[in-house]
């Protein structure tokens, strides 16, 4: 009841709230109450004129305080809860103020130690979190949730295979990376197929055993072709190598299929706990050309698009389950590749947009007891793995299955997007340190001011060679600005000047220039 | 629920032969026990049973262990002000009008006032509204004045016990003391009229005078459609520590600070506005119920009075609610083990809020969390419309049938009188 004086008179209140003054004083009645009464009543204006004066509220307490001869229970009442804390530090007690005296002899017996009246406002002298409470405070809020989790979340988890697909690349630790920090957050048990092209290599060993969990690592020979469609068949592949070791070591989980390039939510891994045979999921398309400008420009012309044509139903970059509306798959969205016709890129390195396959991978799920020889209530729907025939064609895994009707659409029947594909890879020739390691480190100095192009950035002090001597196995790296805005890599220039001790000024200027000589003939 | 197999076998037909009986009794006994047992297990593992300090007393039912006769009183009194101002059935004190529609139609009515255990007045004293939908108490001792001369007068129930097996609902801030402000209601005291008649009121503090000893705390009127449509799934997991909204310096009246909540809700701003994890402040989001439901902890400091809509509102969510009200009777006290449910937290304790809630253990926490999550728990709080077993209007019965039979001294002999109709201040005593 905040709110219950507003409609009270001002004089009604103020009337009482210097009331309570009075009744301290309850013994004194008749006469000396009227007295009292004028008596605050030239102090309320008094106060009245301070507070004009000084430009706020001068509480008359503040006489009461120094006049107050009846208890050492003395209060320093906040004048302003905005004026700073500092004032505000002292441990008050309430005033004392006994309602009993007020009212009749029965009420006198029910003096509660609750009293009515002005009371100080409690704070510490450092009103700040304290840390190791606060940790406290995180604990008690994660067992709150683990309990939560166990009543209203999963009953028991089941296990997560996933299935990838890799080979040595430059991007290969940019795209692997992700895969593993995303199963790294996962909350269940997880098992790591990673089956690579061109052998098991040291390269990718080392990418997938920082991620600190259980992993398979299988390596094939063939190695990975440089064309679009080659490659995905040769995935295909390698991924029905993995549901092999599936089958062979009797994994019990769900299979789930996690491209290295793909980007996973981590409410993916929530959702297909819920899958009971086989499931698919809504899977983001991002078809990146690669250009830019022809991004750009494709932007632009599909808002014209937009403009003249309004019905015309824009490309949804999705691939999913497609449902009618009691929530029953009748079909598949498909990413609709024809703007793309003729337009895509074949080679892996192309500056074209990549397009998907009919159906990604990526986007289905299934129980790894399909997959075993023996397993009980294994549906009938579902074609035996040991017997499939890899020369017929396997496109997506529903060629695992006699009957697609049968799978189960998950993310409320495919309006949920929960994973993004997308592919991005370097040029064929490009280059890359083998484990991004730079070893033995990159030696190069050039002082910024002898090179011959304008917008260089200023020079670090330790580049004078010819006024400091520059000590062994100095490791200042310069790489040159780009010259082009491109995604793709060039080779890292090597340049190889090695600094000597103590350099002699006719060998380093010629040197120098020499680079520089070098420099502009590249360019 | 254990009490089910013996009525069961209590009202097993038997044709056949004693010795048959005897066994497929016994069969069918053991078979129930273990069906309740794992029911009941189960049931355990999210919740957990409240037994109150009367056993298990949220479940009883009333119906049969108590007659009420509702008087009938002229529309005055009662339809007429609602007409007046329909805002009276969505503010926090529209118990009183629910509960006289919930006795029209109840069971436990009798239309025979000489079998009546309880007689009740259907009279709405907190329907009169300020333009802002405040209600002003003024006139209600006279509203009551005048209510009771006219049953005294016209059915001789009241003359017979003055008042001591009537009750009254009266859930305005302090109660029958029919005033909004603490100084002046305790100075009012209880109307003298109402001294010996039960109180079914919301205000509740220990030794205060505005409570007296047999009355009855329920808790404020909180509208069940409105919270029951912002449900949110219960998987969500609870990432808010302590979770506050409302005012903590109440401008309009007490700038300074120190009178409203008796400082405890600026002491709560000054010492925990910096800690991040205490999400406290005056805004009014539209997301107020969901974000409780992802809370731990709900503070419910007192106010101006110390009761707040906020105990039903986290205890529906399912948010503990940590009450700051020193000697605060919680309502159905006698019936819900409060000390079990919630956290106690004295105004003098309140900087040391955050070592005070992370020092409990996370059992005790879980175990207040199982109980709040039992559903008579949340039912018991609530006035849904139309009544359901287990609601507030039952508590409130169960809470007037337990106060029975009634001590024979209530009845007074022939001439002689405890009330003094001339008592209180004399504007009350002007007619209405």
């Amino acid at each position: 009841m905040k709110l219950s004086a507003l409609h009270q008179s001002y004089l009604n209140r103020r009337s009482n709230s210097f009331r309570s003054p009075t009744s301290l004083d309850s013994s004194v009645d008749g006469s000396g109450k009227s007295l009292i009464a004028v008596f605050w009543l030239i102090l309320h204006c008094l106060c009245c004129l301070i507070s004009l004066v000084l430009g706020f509220r001068f509480s008359r307490l503040v006489f009461f305080f120094l006049f107050s001869t009846s208890s050492t229970n003395f209060y320093s009442a906040p004048f302003r809860p905005d004026l700073p804390v500092k004032h505000l530090d002292v441990h008050t007690i309430g005033r004392n103020l006994d309602p009993g005296a007020n009212g009749t002899v029965a009420m006198a017996t029910k003096s509660s130690r609750v009293v009515v009246g002005r009371h100080g406002i409690r704070i510490r002298p450092w009103p700040h979190p304290n840390p190791v409470e606060v940790m406290k405070a995180h604990g008690i809020i994660e067992r709150v949730q683990k309990e939560q989790k166990t009543i209203f979340g999963m009953k028991s988890s089941k296990m997560v295979i996933a299935v990838t697909p890799t080979y040595v690349r430059t991007f290969q630790a940019l795209h692997l990376t992700g895969v593993v920090h995303s199963l790294m957050l996962v909350p269940y048990d997880v098992v790591w197929i990673v089956v690579e092209a061109g052998g098991a290599t040291n390269e990718t060993g080392l990418i997938i055993a920082k991620s600190g969990l259980r992993t398979i690592h299988v390596g094939i020979d063939q190695r990975m072709p440089n064309t679009w469609e080659d490659r995905s068949k040769l995935e295909v592949f390698m991924r029905l190598q993995a549901l092999r070791v599936v089958r062979e070591e009797k994994l019990d989980g769900i299979v789930m299929f996690a491209d290295d390039s793909n980007m996973h939510s981590m409410e993916f891994f929530d959702e297909i706990q819920n899958v009971k045979w086989f499931g698919t999921v809504s899977v983001g398309i991002l078809a990146h050309s690669g250009n830019a400008e022809e991004m750009v420009m494709s932007m632009d012309k599909r808002k014209e698009m937009e403009k003249e044509e309004e019905e015309e139903s824009s490309s949804l970059p999705v691939q999913g389950p497609a449902c009618n509306s009691t929530d029953q798959l009748i079909g598949w969205h498909i990413f609709n590749t024809l703007p793309y016709a003729g337009k895509s890129a074949v080679y892996i390195d192309d500056v074209a947009a990549v397009l998907p396959q009919k159906l990604e991978w990526s986007g289905f799920v299934l129980n790894s007891r399909l997959l075993w020889e023996e397993a009980e209530n294994k549906p009938e729907w579902v074609k035996d793995f040991g017997s499939l025939n890899e020369n017929e064609g396997v496109e997506s895994p529903l060629s695992l299955l006699k009957d697609p009707s049968m799978v189960e659409p998950l993310g409320s029947c495919g309006r949920q997007v929960l994973l993004w594909w997308l592919r991005v890879e370097a040029r064929a020739d490009s280059k890359f340190p083998p484990g991004w390691i730079i070893d033995p480190p990159l030696e190069i100095t050039v002082a910024a001011k002898r090179t011959p192009w304008p917008d260089v950035p200023p020079e670090p002090p330790t580049k004078k060679k010819d006024q400091m001597p520059l000590s062994q196995g100095n490791t200042v790296v310069v790489i040159p600005k780009q010259q082009q805005h491109s995604t793709k890599i060039r080779k890292p220039k090597r340049r190889s000047k090695k600094n000597k001790h103590e350099p002699r000024p006719t060998d380093t200027t010629t040197q120098v220039y020499s680079s520089s000589s070098k420099h502009q003939e590249r360019n | 629920m254990l009490s089910l197999p013996s009525s069961f076998l209590g009202s097993k037909p038997s044709h056949t032969s004693p010795v048959d009986m005897k066994i497929s009794s016994c069969l069918s006994s053991i078979l129930l026990f273990f069906l309740f047992s794992a029911f009941s297990a189960e049931q355990n593992v999210r919740t957990e049973r409240i037994s109150g300090s009367a056993g298990d007393v949220l479940e009883d039912n009333p119906v049969g262990r108590l007659k009420v006769y509702v008087y009938e009183l002229p529309s005055k009194y009662n339809k007429k002000l609602l007409q007046k101002d329909p805002r009276c059935l969505t503010h926090m004190f529209a118990a009183e009008i629910f509960m006289h529609r919930f006795l029209l139609s109840s069971p436990v009515r009798t239309r025979n006032p000489d079998e009546a255990d309880w007689f009740y007045t259907p009279i709405y004293p907190t329907c009169d509204l300020t333009p802002t939908g405040l209600p002003l108490p003024f006139k209600s001792p006279r509203m009551m004045r005048s209510a009771i001369q006219l049953i005294s007068s016209n059915w001789p129930y009241w003359n017979r016990t003055e008042g001591a097996d009537h009750f009254f609902v009266v859930p305005h801030d302090f109660g029958a003391c029919f005033h909004y402000q603490e100084e002046k209601a305790i100075e009012r005291g209880i109307l003298p009229l109402l001294q010996r008649a039960t109180l079914v009121q919301t205000f509740g503090q220990r030794n205060h005078v505005c409570l007296d000893e047999g009355s009855i705390t329920i808790p404020p009127f909180a509208p069940p459609q409105k919270m029951q449509a912002h449900f949110i799934p219960p998987d969500i997991p609870r990432s808010i520590f302590v979770y506050f909204r409302g005012l903590f310096y109440d401008v309009n009246n007490d700038p300074e600070g120190g009178y409203y909540a008796r400082g405890a809700r600026a002491a709560v701003w000054e010492n925990f506005k910096n800690n991040p994890l205490f999400d406290i402040s005056t805004d009014h989001p539209t997301t107020y119920y969901e974000d409780m439901q992802r809370a731990i902890f709900c503070l419910c400091p007192l106010g101006w009075a110390p009761w707040s809509p906020r105990l039903v509102e986290a205890v529906v969510f399912g948010c503990i609610p940590v009450i700051i009200a020193d000697d605060i009777v919680l309502p159905f006290a006698d019936a819900i083990p409060w000390e079990e449910i919630g956290v106690f937290v004295a105004e003098k304790d309140v900087p040391e809020l955050d070592t005070i809630l992370t020092s409990i253990p996370t059992e005790v926490i879980l175990r207040k969390q199982r109980l709040l999550a039992n559903p008579s728990m949340k039912r018991a709080m609530l006035f849904p419309q139309p009544a359901q077993p287990g609601d507030a209007f039952h508590q409130i019965l169960n809470g007037l049938a337990r106060k029975l039979p009634h001590d024979k001294s209530i009845y007074l002999k022939a001439g002689e009188k405890e009330l003094n109709w001339t008592a209180g201040p004399v504007s009350d005593l002007k007619p209405w």
